[in-house]
């Protein structure tokens, strides 16, 4: 065409408009953080609050995990008939993928799983996104419910970059940690006990490779497993305090200390003897951990998420073990499941309050425990056996002490991939120890100068 | 406007120049491209320039988000490594797309359908199928961790996707065997056209195999090349979900980091959304300017 035709143009001014009616980004963005509501005036009694529709983003899809929130929400709403649970539920990843635009837009979902961290939940808050719960922590008793250790786990100041300080967010249903599960018909075949220290653990995985065994079966072509083998290594040299200064990504906190040292060359030591399956940087977890259940490895060190896996696959013949102690008591590294937050957008945050309640009761806990999975409080309550037991008193011992550890990627934006990174290479001798250190502390510190 | 104008009878303009309400009827299809590609390419354009993290009030920051792409090393590392994947998704499965297609012409295979169809299959596979069963075939204890042992060169064996100096080529070899089908179905659809007397010509001139591919074969394919290339360049580029699916987390030491990596880790997970658009903006760029050269060379003055 030879001179632009009106439609043309008239389009192009759409497109223009349209543009610049986007002008700055996060414009339309919370424009004050939601407050905090004393709780005198939370509204406990649900079914005077009329007809309500919640919507729940949950990820909690995996075999019995999905039937434990199908149900309590059936068991919500059979209580209350006047609250409807529009329940969408997607995998971790893909509601890690959505949530920050689902919560920045204009029909948020009433509760929501939010991953912790600084990139996830930290932003958040940052950015009045999520409902302050102190007031109704106050009025539903949580602060009983929860011990001071967990409730940490979902707390924030309203710069959202310290994990463990500030306001609670999220109520927690479900406990993790990282620990050594063990092959009881392999440890006894080599005429071993469940080891206590760190050198009776020295010995049994000498005495496995001596004995033509794969000492601990690890995969970590998806690079977690490497992270949590560090954190482990850690557990032995660095103190509690300090780890978790470290893993929250504190400023102040260093790296470059000689306890972490000490644990890189604990790791680099374990690679060098051929303690750990070979070929494991380019095996996948899901596969490392299949090997196990088929008896391919004394030691796995993974998390007790895979507890209900394990148990299916290998019965009675799998042990789960904390780390080995210091002087002080075991160190380990753990947490909880995706906290349960309230959106500050909602307009029924006393109803999706009393759902996070609901959830989080013991009548919940008893519910959990009989799907196969770790709930996070009343593990002494339910009556399981094997290694579901080994797991609570795991759980219960490691969640009432300052030795329980938050993931080493819970300190900046990008620790996730840093950490698994800079682990994996140094496994595969890429880094040595103090370069390994210094990656790690120059991405502390770039969080600390830097926005 | 006038509506007069645009319904009544044309004016003016040259016989056999299309009536302006010619581009009435565009209009469906030009609201649909606007809406779904035009605006988001521009809004990416725009966000490009901001300081944002996705979620509170951003701040304009001119072109520091391509300054920053410059300077940090991430970025750079991302657009070498899919310049290497270009070799093995683009080249590669043109050049042995040339031999293949005109090898199986010249031979007359019988059952020529059905391998058409089984070099094309791992087009029509999903991306995300086609990463599972390759990292089975590279795992420590995968299929050809065993031909090698079997073959005696054991030495050889090692974890390809663990190692940060096979990962990228062993991502690679995955494109070239996916993209070496399209290449050869298309290159055999283009040999089909050739005049069977231009073939008879060169064998009466003493054109042996070569030389038939060099004076035949080559120039009457130009066309398809092109198209070859630019389909291929451009999945080279955009390529994602084989590298995520096949090593995580940008693959052992960041060897296999690529643009889309970058801008999906930056964009979901690492707050810095204005980065990632800048990513998103040179990639197209790239894109244009890589095809624009592709159709010159290949689609012009036969």
């Amino acid at each position: 065409m030879r001179t632009p035709s009106p439609v043309a143009l008239s389009v192009i001014g759409v497109l223009a408009v349209g543009l610049l009616s986007a002008c700055t980004p996060g414009a339309n963005s919370a424009a004050h953080r939601p407050t905090d509501r004393p709780a005198a005036d939370v509204r406990t009694d649900v079914a005077a609050m009329g007809q309500v529709t919640l919507t729940v983003w949950d990820q909690e899809v995996r075999g019995g995990q999905d039937k434990q929130i199908s149900t309590l929400n059936q068991r919500f709403h059979d209580r209350y008939p006047n609250v409807t649970i529009n329940r969408i539920s997607r995998s971790f990843d893909d509601l890690r993928n959505t949530v920050k635009l689902a919560l920045t837009g204009n029909e948020p979902p009433d509760v929501v799983q939010v991953n912790n961290g600084k990139q996830d939940m930290g932003a958040f808050v940052r950015a009045g996104l999520l409902t302050p719960l102190d007031g109704y922590a106050e009025a539903y008793r949580w602060t009983g419910r929860f011990p001071e250790s967990v409730r940490r786990l979902a707390s924030y100041p309203d710069t959202g970059d310290s994990l463990g300080e500030g306001k609670l967010y999220g109520v927690q249903q479900t406990g993790e940690l990282v620990g050594i599960y063990y092959n009881r018909a392999k440890l006894a075949q080599l005429g071993l006990t469940p080891p206590k220290t760190w050198e009776e653990l020295d010995t049994a995985l000498a005495k496995a490779h001596d004995a033509g065994q794969l000492p601990i079966q690890l995969g970590n072509l998806d690079k977690a497993a490497g992270a949590y083998l560090f954190s482990f290594a850690m557990h032995r040299f660095e103190d509690p305090a300090t780890q978790t200064a470290l893993a929250t990504g504190r400023a102040g906190a260093s790296w470059l200390t000689d306890p972490n040292r000490a644990a890189a060359r604990q790791v680099l030591d374990w690679v060098a003897r051929g303690y750990l399956t070979p070929g494991f940087a380019g095996l996948k977890g899901d596969d490392s951990w299949a090997a196990f259940a088929k008896g391919d490895g004394v030691f796995h060190i993974d998390g007790t998420w895979l507890m209900p896996d394990l148990r299916e696959a290998m019965g009675d013949s799998v042990g789960f073990l904390l780390p080995p102690g210091r002087p002080g008591g075991p160190t380990v590294t753990g947490g909880t499941g995706l906290p349960w937050a309230v959106s500050g957008k909602t307009r029924n945050p006393d109803a999706a309050a009393a759902y996070l309640d609901f959830i989080t009761s013991a009548d919940a806990m008893k519910v959990i425990a009989d799907n196969g999975n770790l709930p996070v409080v009343n593990t002494t309550d339910q009556s399981v056996t094997g290694l579901q037991r080994q797991v609570f008193d795991a759980w219960r011992q490691a969640s009432t002490t300052p030795a329980l550890v938050p993931y080493l990627d819970y300190a900046t934006q990008n620790a996730y991939e840093v950490v698994t990174g800079s682990v994996e290479q140094l496994m595969s001798r890429q880094l040595d120890v103090d370069t390994f250190l210094g990656q790690l502390q120059a991405d502390l510190d770039a969080s600390h100068g830097g926005r | 406007m006038a509506v007069g104008e645009l319904t009544g009878r044309r004016r003016g303009g040259p016989p056999g120049e299309p009536r302006r309400i010619g581009y009435l009827y565009l209009l469906p299809a030009l609201g649909v491209y606007g809406l779904f590609l035009l605006f988001p390419l521009l809004h990416s354009g725009w966000l490009s320039l901001f300081d944002w993290d996705g979620l509170t009030l951003g701040h304009w920051s001119g072109l520091a988000n391509y300054r920053a792409l410059l300077r940090t090393n991430g970025a750079g590392a991302a657009f070498g490594h899919v310049a290497v994947l270009a070799v093995f998704f683009a080249v590669l499965p043109v050049s042995v797309g040339l031999v293949v297609a005109t090898a199986l012409h010249r031979t007359r295979v019988r059952g020529l359908p059905f391998f058409r169809t089984a070099l094309f299959l791992p087009q029509v596979l999903a991306m995300v199928v086609v990463a599972v069963a390759w990292q089975r075939i590279f795992a420590p204890d995968g299929v050809l961790n065993q031909v090698l042992r079997a073959v005696g060169l054991g030495s050889l064996t090692r974890a390809w996707l663990g190692d940060s100096a096979t990962a990228l080529f062993a991502v690679g070899i995955v494109g070239t065997w996916v993209q070496t089908g399209l290449a050869v179905v298309l290159f055999l659809g283009g040999i089909g056209k050739i005049s069977s007397e231009l073939f008879d010509a060169a064998r009466l001139d003493g054109a042996g195999a070569a030389g038939e591919f060099h004076a035949v074969v080559l120039p009457a394919l130009r066309g398809e090349i092109g198209v070859a290339l630019t389909l291929t360049v451009i999945a080279a580029l955009r390529t994602f979900d084989l590298v995520y699916m096949m090593t995580p987390l940008g693959g052992p030491g960041g060897s296999t980091t690529v643009p889309a990596y970058e801008i999906y880790q930056r964009a979901f997970l690492g707050g810095q959304v204005g980065v990632a658009a800048a990513i998103g903006v040179v990639i197209t760029v790239v894109a244009l300017a890589v095809t624009f050269l592709i159709t010159r060379i290949t689609g012009r003055e036969r």
